[in-house]
């Protein structure tokens, strides 16, 4: 899907985010794939919290807020009812799409998620990962990636920063045989595009995971999300990848990684990292995608 | 269509909807205000590629035609179209 066949509506529009803020690109494309008639559920997060301000309500379609752990079981009952009422109207084109931030979806929402996924309910699930609990002011998530600073996991002459790996959602997802999980970044928009476009013609349960970096909680300049966003899978820090028909594929390969170093050094919550933090965090990467790469294809 | 600015942009008490539902799309504010540098397109550079209007993360950039048009009433000029214009024809000022 290329611009020009994108809706020219925008559904994500005068929201408080802060400026350069990568989830609210996220949920501003996805909805331009999906149109109107799709209906938007957000739990406690950024997007919630910037989209609905009474009076000021920036979804151009219908959206929800739902509570904290229950993005997965609302879009099950907000399908369950647009497919009732579709029917009575006569159209088809309805989708029951929810954007979660990384803590409303590895941790707090991942038993809702589970659950869904289980039953097969019709409905796309989007985890905008910025990688901390960042409406409250930076918290570490079970996504917040080794080494990274977080009001939680402070860097001490000890201890630098967070000491777990990132939790891998991805292929937790997939686990559950889910009918398509996927994994994107706002920094290579047009593939993020395809997915949701690819899973919303999809029956059963949906998972797109997409990178959308903070400006507020990474320590990067505002101007800078796109470019830090397509660093990430330029490293190998992160992987764009499909899981469908029970089939892992990688959807981007990269013959030689950048510089995983320079991604890191250019961002504030990763400045206190040592040469040897680094290597640890090269090595995990570069065992990852071993397997991976021995894996799937 | 987009949300838009409204007339009305005071509610009494008593106009507080009672359940949580509420128009759609209902504005009352512009972000102007949070802008410290302006994007300018130079139009003589600009190949209408439409990578701004992809990447605004405030879905100010439309494409009429080949050429982006911005809304400075909701742009809070963070400078990522800059930054990705491959023929650098934004400039922030
Ligand atoms: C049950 C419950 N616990 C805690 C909160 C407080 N809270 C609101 S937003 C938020 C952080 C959300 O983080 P995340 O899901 O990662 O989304 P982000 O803010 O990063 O977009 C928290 C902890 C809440 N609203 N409800």
């Amino acid at each position: 899907m290329n611009a020009s066949a994108l809706d020219k509506n925008e559904y994500f529009y005068g929201h408080k985010a802060c400026a350069g803020c990568g989830g609210s690109l996220a949920v501003r494309a996805a909805l331009k794939v999906l149109g109107e008639r799709a209906v938007a559920v957000l739990p406690a997060g950024c997007m919630s919290a910037v989209g609905f301000n009474f009076p000021q309500l920036c979804f151009g379609n219908n959206a929800i807020i739902s509570m904290f752990a229950g993005t997965a079981s609302m879009l099950t009952g907000v399908e369950a009812g647009l497919r009732r009422y579709a029917r009575r109207k006569g159209y088809k084109d309805f989708h029951a799409v929810g954007f979660a931030g990384d803590g409303g979806t590895a941790d707090i929402g991942i038993q809702a998620l589970s659950g869904a996924i289980d039953r097969g309910d019709d409905i796309l699930y989007i985890c905008y990962d910025n990688e901390a609990y960042m409406n409250t002011g930076i918290q570490k998530s079970g996504l917040t990636p080794y080494g990274a600073r977080t009001t939680t996991t402070p860097a001490g002459a000890n201890i630098h920063g967070n000491i777990r790996p990132k939790k891998n959602m991805f292929e937790i997802v997939a686990a559950h045989d889910i009918p398509y999980a996927a994994t994107a970044t706002v920094g290579y928009i047009n593939d993020f595009i395809n997915k949701v476009e690819k899973a919303s013609k999809i029956r059963g349960t949906k998972y797109i995971h997409v990178i959308a970096p903070c400006p507020t909680g990474w320590g990067i300049p505002v101007s800078d999300t796109v470019e830090v966003a397509r660093e990430i899978a330029d490293c190998g820090l992160w992987y764009l990848a499909e899981y469908e028909n029970g089939e892992y594929r990688l959807t981007r390969d990269p013959k030689e990684f950048t510089s995983a170093e320079a991604y890191l050094r250019r961002q504030g919550r990763f400045k206190h990292l040592t040469d040897e933090d680094i290597a640890t965090i090269i090595d995990s990467r570069d065992r990852k995608w071993e397997r991976i790469r021995k894996e799937w294809k | 269509m987009k949300p838009y600015i409204r007339e009305k942009s005071t509610f009494t008490f008593d106009e507080i909807p009672e359940d949580t539902c509420f128009e759609a799309g209902y504005l009352v504010t512009v972000n102007a205000g949070w802008r410290s540098v302006t994007p300018y397109v130079d139009t003589e550079k600009c190949i209408g590629c439409s990578q701004c209007y992809l990447y605004c993360p405030d879905g100010v950039i439309s494409m009429e035609g080949k050429t982006p048009v911005l809304d400075y009433d909701f742009c809070k000029g963070c400078g990522i179209c800059s930054k990705i214009c491959p023929r650098h024809a934004i400039e922030m000022r």
